[in-house]
C-alpha cells in the first residue's frame, strides 16, 4: 500500500530545548493515526512541521513519496484543522469553504458545485448562506474539515479539534469523525491527549513522551500489550502495585510486593532478577471474590473503602496494605456489594497473563501528581 | 422613598452633567453657532448687516478659494492613504512579528515623539532636512552632492511632514484590531493556499477594517484642519485651506467670508468621511468605538 506520509528521524530544537526528538513513523494511504500525548510532549509541534509551519532541525518528512521539506505550507498537499478551527468570522460558511479553491484559482460554477457536495458529505445540506456566527460547535467542526476536505488533501491534520466541544457532543463527533474519515477516505493524522478519543477513532495509535514516541500500535494492543510503564498508565485507567522481581530456576517469575505477598507475573523475560519493577492491573482485569479452586489466579487481600456508582461505568475503590494509593476494580451492574462496609476486607482476583510489568523508572503520570 | 431616591440619582448627575455640559456650550455649540450665523451677514453701504448667502458663492465664484480647497481635500486624501500603506505593516510588525518586549518598545517610541508639540516636532524635521541640515551636510561631506540642495519648502516636504504628525493616529487604533485577530487566522488563511497578498486581502484587512477606518477617519481630520505643517513645511505655492480661513479672520478682518470657509470645510470634511464610511459598509457607531 502507499505511504501517504512518512516521517523520518524528525528532531526539532528550540533554542537548547529539545520538542521532537528522533521521531520516525509512516502512515498508509486511508488511515486514521493518532498522535496520543499529554501536553507538553511534542505532539502539536510535530503536526505543524508536517503542515509546514516549523521547519524541522534535522530529518525528513515525505508526503506521498515526495519530500516537503522547505516547502511552504500553502504549496504543501496537506491541511491543518485548528485547534480553535479558525474560521473567518468576516466570510459566511460558503466562502469559507470556497477560500482555498479559489485561492487555486478555481471559479464559477465548478466551485459552486464542489462546495455544495463536501455541505451533502458533513451533513449541513443548505447551511452555505449561514454566516459563522450563527454555528453551534459541531457544526463550526464540521464547516472547518469542508473547508479542508473540499481541497482533496494528500494528508488532513487535526490538532485536537473535539478539544472545545462539550463531553456530550465531543462522544458524538468522536463517532461522526471516524465515519466520515472511512467514507472519504483521505488519511487523518489526528492530535489528542484524549486517550479514549485515539482508541475509539484510529486504525493506529502512536504514544508521545518528551518529544519521542513511546510505541506505535493498533488500539487494542496499546491497550492489551503497553510497551512501556508509561503507556499502560496513560493509556486507560490501570492499577499500579510496586515491588521485587524474583525469578525462578523454571523461569517463571513472581513478584514480591511490599507487604512481602508474592504474585506471579506472565511476561517478564526482559526484566532482571531482584530488579526494583511496577506491576500494572486493568480495572476490568480484576475479580472481587473469585470463586477458590481456581489455580492460577493470583489473590490479594485489600481493604474496601467506596462504592463509585457512574452508570455502566461503576468502580469500587479498594486500598493495599499500608499505602494509601486506591485500587479500582470495574464493578458488575448489580447490587451483590452494597452490604460492603469501609475498612471490610475483601478478596481480588487476576490472572497473571491480564497484567503487565516494567521496570520501576519512577515515571509518574499527572493524576498521581 | 421613590421620591428621595430619585432626587438623590438627579443631584449626582446634574453635578457631573453641569460642567460638560457648560464647556461644550459655552466653549462650542455657541460659538459655532455664532459663527453660523456670521456666515450668512454681509455688511452693507450703510455699516448694517444683513442677510445674504454672498460669502458662500464668493467661494464657488473665485477660483483661488475652491481650488485652494480642493488641492487640500485631494492632498489630505493622498496623506491618508499613506498613512495607512505605512501604518498597516508598522503595526503588523507590533501585534504579530516582534515579542512583547520589543513590541512594547516599539510602541512608546512611536508613542514618545508626540509628547512634543506639533511645532517642536516639525522643527526637528527641519533641521534635519533644510538647506543647512544634518542630511545634507552628511551628503555633501561623503562628496555624494557638490553643494547642499533645498529639500524643504515643496508639497513633497509637507506630505512628509503631515505623515510624521499624524501617523500615531492611525498606528493605535489598527494595532488595537490587529491585536484581536487570532494568529491561527492567517496560518489557516496560509495553510488553505493563500499568498500574504491574498492573505492581507481577504483576512488582515476586513478583520482591521473598523480600526483602519477610525485611524482614516481621524488623520483625515487632522490633516485637513492642519494649520501648521503646511505653513512651516510647504512652499509658496503649497497653499492650504486653512491658510484662507486664517488670512480672512487675521489679514482682512473678514469674520463673516471666514466662518463660511470654516463651515464649507466642516461640511465637506463630513461628507467625504460618510462617503468613504458607506463604501467600506462601515457604521460610525462602530468606528469610533
Amino acid at each position: 500500500m502507499q505511504l501517504a506520509l512518512s516521517v523520518k528521524n524528525v528532531t526539532k530544537k528550540f533554542g537548547n530545548y529539545t520538542a521532537v526528538d528522533e521521531v520516525s513513523f509512516d502512515v498508509e494511504d486511508g488511515k486514521f493515526f493518532s498522535i496520543l500525548g499529554p501536553s507538553g510532549c511534542g505532539k502539536t509541534t510535530l503536526l505543524r512541521m508536517i503542515a509546514g509551519f516549523y521547519e524541522p532541525t534535522s530529518g525528513d518528512i515525505e508526503i506521498r513519496g515526495e519530500s516537503v521539506i522547505g516547502l511552504e505550507p500553502n504549496r504543501r498537499p496537506v491541511n491543518l484543522i485548528f485547534q480553535h478551527l479558525a474560521l473567518f468570522p468576516m466570510m459566511n460558511v460558503k466562502e469559507n469553504i470556497a477560500f482555498g479553491l479559489r485561492r487555486r484559482g478555481e471559479k464559477g460554477k465548478i466551485v459552486d458545485g464542489k462546495i455544495l457536495e463536501m455541505l451533502e458529505r458533513v451533513g449541513l445540506p443548505g447551511y452555505d448562506k449561514h454566516e459563522i456566527s450563527q454555528l453551534s460547535g459541531g457544526q463550526k467542526q464540521r464547516v472547518a474539515i469542508a473547508r479542508s476536505l473540499v481541497l482533496e488533501p494528500s494528508v488532513l491534520l487535526l490538532d485536537e479539534p473535539l478539544g472545545a466541544l462539550d463531553l456530550k457532543l465531543r462522544e458524538h463527533m468522536k463517532v461522526e469523525l471516524k465515519e466520515l474519515q472511512a467514507q472519504v477516505g483521505t488519511t487523518f493524522i489526528y492530535i489528542t491527549h484524549d486517550q479514549s478519543e485515539a482508541l475509539l477513532m484510529s486504525d493506529h495509535v502512536a504514544v508521545m513522551k518528551d518529544g519521542k514516541f513511546e510505541q506505535i500500535d493498533s488500539p487494542q494492543n496499546l491497550y492489551l500489550n503497553p510497551a512501556s510503564s508509561f503507556v499502560a498508565q496513560f493509556v486507560g485507567n490501570n492499577n499500579k502495585f510496586t515491588g521485587t522481581l524474583l525469578k525462578e530456576s523454571n523461569n517463571a517469575a513472581m513478584i514480591q510486593l511490599e507487604d512481602g505477598i508474592k504474585v506471579r507475573v506472565a511476561n517478564a523475560d526482559q526484566l532482571e532478577h531482584q530488579e526494583k519493577v511496577e506491576l500494572f492491573i486493568r480495572p476490568e482485569a480484576m475479580i472481587i471474590n473469585p470463586k477458590t479452586g481456581l489455580d492460577e489466579l493470583n489473590v490479594l487481600d485489600v481493604k474496601f473503602k467506596s462504592i463509585l456508582f457512574d452508570g455502566g461505568n461503576s468502580r469500587l475503590l479498594a486500598t493495599y496494605g499500608q499505602s494509601s494509593n486506591e485500587i479500582i476494580v470495574s464493578l458488575p451492574l448489580n447490587n451483590r456489594y452494597d452490604h460492603l462496609k469501609p475498612s471490610d476486607t475483601i478478596k481480588i482476583g487476576w490472572n497473571p497473563e491480564g497484567s503487565a510489568c516494567f521496570k520501576d523508572i519512577g515515571i509518574k503520570t499527572y493524576d498521581e501528581l | 422613598m421613590t421620591n428621595y431616591r430619585k432626587h438623590k440619582i438627579k443631584w449626582s448627575f446634574l453635578v457631573f452633567f453641569t460642567p460638560v455640559f457648560l464647556w461644550l456650550m459655552l466653549l462650542f455649540v455657541i460659538p459655532n453657532l455664532e459663527l453660523f450665523r456670521l456666515s450668512f451677514l454681509l455688511m452693507d453701504d450703510d455699516g448694517g448687516m444683513v442677510f445674504s448667502m454672498i460669502n458662500y458663492v464668493a467661494f464657488f465664484e473665485d477660483s483661488v478659494y475652491w481650488l485652494t480647497f480642493a488641492r487640500t481635500v485631494g492632498y489630505s486624501l493622498v496623506v491618508t492613504i499613506l498613512v495607512l500603506i505605512v501604518a498597516l505593516p508598522v503595526s503588523f510588525y507590533i501585534t504579530k512579528i516582534a515579542n512583547i518586549k520589543t513590541s512594547g518598545l516599539l510602541m512608546v517610541m512611536i508613542l514618545v515623539p508626540f509628547w512634543v508639540s506639533e511645532i517642536v516636532r516639525v522643527y526637528g524635521l527641519m533641521l534635519l532636512f533644510r538647506e543647512s541640515g544634518i542630511i545634507n551636510t552628511i551628503l555633501v561631506n561623503m562628496g555624494l552632492l557638490k553643494e547642499p540642495i533645498e529639500m524643504l519648502y515643496n508639497d513633497a516636504s509637507m506630505i512628509m511632514g503631515l505623515i510624521y504628525t499624524t501617523i500615531l493616529f492611525m498606528i493605535v487604533p489598527i494595532v488595537g484590531v490587529m491585536d484581536s485577530l487570532d494568529d491561527s487566522m492567517i496560518e489557516a488563511a496560509y495553510d488553505l493556499g493563500a499568498k500574504k497578498k491574498d492573505i492581507w486581502r481577504t483576512i488582515i484587512i476586513p478583520h482591521c477594517l473598523p480600526g483602519i477606518m477610525s485611524g482614516c477617519i481621524v488623520v483625515f481630520m487632522l490633516v485637513l484642519g492642519n494649520y501648521i505643517t503646511p505653513s512651516m513645511m510647504g512652499g509658496k505655492y503649497s497653499l492650504w485651506f486653512t491658510q484662507q480661513i486664517y488670512n480672512q479672520f487675521i489679514a482682512y478682518l473678514n469674520w463673516n467670508q471666514g466662518a463660511a470657509f470654516g463651515f464649507l470645510l466642516l461640511f465637506i470634511s463630513s461628507f467625504v468621511i460618510w462617503a468613504a464610511l458607506k463604501l467600506t459598509g462601515q457604521k460610525l457607531t462602530e468606528v469610533v468605538k
